[in-house]
């Protein structure tokens, strides 16, 4: 197992980002939707810059922007101006509110906040108004992003005749994987309310005019009636329950819940269809087959160039423990799999991935930074880095190459269209990685051959 | 205009069309996305070059991550300001207090990396529970034997400006602790440039031609034994009009130390510094090598140059920048290749900042304070411009309606200051602005 690693008290370069941040790209995912933060003015700058370095979009974040008498005296005052500015100038139909540790250390009840201003300015009408608590001293941007999904089902959804539809809880993935999965559910002839989905809002087209609110998101009528489903479908084994929004639907409205992990690879791929067939009734249509077959017919072609190489897979929990997954399928040793998120859920989800599979347990560990993902690299010799920019200067400073999945992409063009999931996410997910591994020889072999 | 609510009607003027008096340096309005950051986030990039410091940020994780190697700064030695150290601080710290947490991951950092000083960030929490940072700094401090600075920057504490301010008093408890024997009559520190690209570098390059010696960067390529000698020199030049004239104003006060404000970008505002230094010095012989230089470096760019501004002659800019001391330069780097600035905005200026910009503007030139994306995107389509000059909050905004952008901010990867640096800087513009992608997009369809 190697060395044991100290309990270290300070964090170096983090391999998380904070709440508030996961929540407002959720509510970004919604029609019609401003994502707002109670607190300071920086807080919603700072997220906008991180998440425009890797969608290269717009993405406007309100702030009620409090300054010192506020944090005093509260923050209810600039909360309610603030909302009045945005409903003003955006007529947003919804306005998705998170906390930041300012406004959670400060105790402002958002909840009678939001009443009493339903109660002054919204006698005739406005955007909904939904909130949740994100304080960012406690939990990752995960935690942010599924507590806004099951903020925005928890205050929107409301009783509805059955409907037939299929609710899917993706998680984080890319703007490409979102559109895919739309694809997929359309394929499959399902009618499928994909929650959230920023697949156009942070993926939109060049235009002649600045949207207010970009096109595009899961609209809040099928949130509404996501009660009516016929079942849910979430992706994340680290999910824990009390963030679920499928398990709240479940709970409440009686619509199955059917749990899986985030469909990279193979076999999870596989689980997805499976429940795909058995809520439309039909095989998996012939495009996937074919897909999968020929997924397949490439991974034969390409398997001596990835085996037994040793990689270190970082980044969000469920991310990872489903790149984790596929590295099993190809026979690649992952030899690190870390994440800065603590669900208690990690090692055991990760056992599973590589069960039956011809390589060892890695180190698993939660609440990882870089510079211990870094000290334990050194130890292990991977052959290559499979995760997000951020892993960069530990990449390069051992020489090994990066191979850039996940979020955020901050170094290199084309974040929000890279493909995960699916037969067609692995296939690219594959390529990649295979020839990561040959041009590492390539380059570094005298010869320089031109043929593989 | 349309797109600007009531409240900030009072911070967007034309030149020419009235006298007026810029509402601004004041808390951003509620909801109205404001392109500005936070207290935390003035002191954290003033501070952040300094290279063979320990940067730790105390509280929870955002505000470290979020500002991980997030400036060029480039150092030609040691490279600890490009780690992100964070206490990451979990409800149990915000319950029971943080000071303890925030001993131990000091010690352990500074065991870890020996840096030379360590500086640490407050950030809102720390300043609602009431963690007391200074007397954990003063203890650690006693202990290894290097400077412990605390930043007072918690981020609702005011702007950006205040930030500034507070990454100031800590640099000042540095000032004066070295040893200054040896240093010339003739020297200076360098403040206010943050060495993004390489800018520093070349700057020295020109003083050391000149025959001035350098004392400190303050703070691009920045070092903590540099600045504690910073009080030896002769003469202060401060660049970025916010960000550092506070330490120089207290340099003055304790030690007497006179300053120039100057600017590298731009060739007019560039030889104007130097030639403002070699008068400071009232040295002939300097004012003649100063002279040549230009003369020299002038020659180096004007061809290549000239040709820029004769394609580029008669385009439109806009800028939105964070300190409006740079704006004035940029309106003048314009005018040298020919192109005409139709908005100037900044996210921090001062009313007499934006008195100078509109006596250096042409006639119905939008000035702003404090902008926002609606409103930037509407100033963009009424004065349809050619490029927008910004940093990556704005390059989305250009971007998505089809206008050209050139990036003078934190993450610019091309050196802008200097001679060379407008070459550089007419490069990137004309890069961008001739691009045939323009012709694809919907704004360039006929």
């Amino acid at each position: 197992m190697g060395k044991i690693l100290p309990n270290y008290v300070s964090t170096t370069n983090a391999c998380k980002l904070c709440k508030p941040l996961g929540a407002s790209l959720a509510f970004r995912g919604v029609e019609g939707a401003v994502p707002f933060l109670h607190g300071s003015q920086g807080c919603a700058t700072y997220m906008r810059r991180y998440i425009i370095s890797h969608f290269n979009e717009p993405i406007d974040i309100a702030s009620s922007s409090l300054g010192e008498k506020n944090a005093v005296y509260g923050g209810g005052a600039n909360l309610k101006l603030g909302l009045k500015n945005v409903t003003e100038k955006y007529h947003p139909a919804l306005i998705g509110i998170a906390t930041t540790c300012l406004t959670e250390t400060i105790g402002d009840d958002v909840k009678m906040l939001l009443y009493q201003y339903r109660q002054e300015f919204m006698q005739d009408g406005g955007p909904m108004l939904v909130h949740v608590s994100t304080p960012s001293y406690s939990g990752t941007h995960m935690e942010g992003f599924h507590a806004a999904v099951r903020a925005l089902v928890e205050q929107l959804t409301e009783e509805a005749g059955s409907n037939g539809t299929v609710n899917i809880l993706p998680g984080f993935l890319s703007a490409a994987d979102l559109r895919s999965l739309k694809e997929i559910a359309c394929d499959c002839g399902l009618s499928a309310t994909v929650l959230p989905d920023f697949s156009e809002t942070l993926d939109g087209p060049a235009l002649r005019d600045y949207p207010l609110i970009p096109k595009g998101g899961t609209k809040i009528k099928d949130i509404q009636a996501m009660s009516g489903a016929k079942a849910t479908v979430e992706f994340g084994y680290t999910l824990p329950d009390q963030l679920s929004a499928g398990i709240h639907l479940e709970k409440t409205y009686k619509v199955p819940l059917h749990r899986l992990g985030m469909p990279v690879g193979i076999r999870e791929t596989d689980r997805f269809f499976e429940v795909l067939s058995e809520l439309s009734g039909k095989p998996m249509p012939e495009k996937y087959a074919m897909a999968r077959g020929r997924l397949v017919d490439s991974l034969v072609d390409g398997h001596k160039y990835v085996f037994g190489k040793r990689a270190v897979v970082y980044g969000e929990e469920d991310m990872v423990i489903g790149l984790t997954s596929f590295l099993a399928e190809i026979g690649v040793q992952p030899v690190v799999c870390a994440s800065g998120g603590t669900s208690g859920g990690f090692i055991k989800a990760i056992e599973n991935a590589v069960e039956g599979f011809p390589v060892e347990m890695p180190r698993v560990h939660e609440g990882m930074d870089f510079h211990e993902i870094g000290e334990l690299a050194a130890e292990l010799k991977p052959d290559f880095f499979l995760g997000h920019s951020k892993g960069y200067a530990l990449a390069r400073g051992l020489n090994i190459p990066l191979i850039r999945v996940g979020f955020p992409i901050h170094d290199r063009v084309g974040g929000q269209r890279l493909l995960h999931i699916g037969y067609h996410g692995a296939q690219q997910l594959f390529d990649l990685i295979a020839n990561a591994m040959v041009m590492a020889k390539q380059d570094g072999s005298e010869v320089g051959y031109s043929y593989m | 205009m349309e797109a600007a609510l009531l409240e900030r009607q009072d911070s967007i003027h034309r030149t020419g069309e009235a006298p007026f008096v810029m509402d601004c340096n004041k808390d951003s309005l509620a909801g109205a996305v404001s392109q500005r950051a936070c207290v935390f986030c003035g002191s954290r990039v003033v501070l952040y070059p300094i290279a063979d410091a320990l940067h730790l940020v105390h509280g929870p994780i955002g505000c470290a991550v979020y500002t991980w190697d997030i400036r060029g700064a480039l150092s030609s030695g040691p490279e600890l300001h490009r780690m992100s150290f964070s206490t990451d601080m979990q409800e149990i710290d915000v319950i029971f207090g943080g000071e303890k947490k925030l001993y131990n991951a000091l010690v352990e950092l500074i065991d870890r990396h020996s840096p030379k000083a360590a500086f640490v960030y407050s950030t809102c929490i720390v300043g609602i529970i009431g963690d007391d940072m200074q007397a954990v700094c003063r203890k650690v401090s006693e202990e290894k034997g290097i400077p412990v600075l605390p930043v007072q920057s918690e981020g609702f504490k005011g702007n950006k400006r205040a930030g500034y301010k507070a990454a100031c008093n800590a640099m000042r408890q540095l000032v004066g602790m070295g040893n200054i024997s040896g240093i010339s009559k003739y020297s200076l520190n360098i403040l206010g440039d943050f060495n993004l690209a390489g800018e520093i570098w070349l700057i020295r390059e020109y003083f050391t031609r000149m025959g001035v010696e350098v004392v400190a960067n303050i703070t691009g390529d920045g070092r903590v034994g540099d600045i504690q000698r910073a009080h030896g020199a002769a003469l202060n030049v401060v660049q970025c009009s916010g960000s550092t004239m506070d330490l120089a104003k207290m340099m003055e006060k304790d030690y007497s130390i006179p300053s120039l404000r100057v600017s590298y970008f731009g060739v007019e505002d560039m030889a104007e510094s130097l030639y403002a230094v070699a008068e400071f010095f009232k040295d002939e012989e300097m004012m003649a090598r100063t002279k040549e230089l230009v003369k020299e470096e002038l020659s180096l760019i004007m061809p290549e140059l000239m040709r820029y501004r004769k394609v580029l002659a008669g385009k439109r800019a806009a800028i939105y920048v964070g300190g409006a001391f740079k704006a004035f330069s940029l309106v003048k780097a314009f005018r040298t290749i020919g192109m005409q600035v139709v908005m100037v905005g900044s996210q921090t200026g001062t009313p007499e900042d934006y008195e100078e910009l509109a006596a250096i503007t042409d006639p119905g030139t939008i000035i702003v304070d404090d902008s926002n994306p609606l409103e930037l995107s509407a100033f963009l389509q009424e004065k349809d411009v050619d490029i927008f000059v910004g940093g990556v909050k704005e390059r989305p905004i250009a971007y998505k309606l089809g206008v050209a952008f050139c990036d003078h901010n934190h993450e610019r990867k091309e050196m802008l200051a200097g001679f060379s640096g407008m070459l550089n800087f007419a490069r990137e513009v004309y890069g961008s602005v001739m691009s045939p992608v323009w012709k694809f997009v919907p704004r360039g369809e006929k």
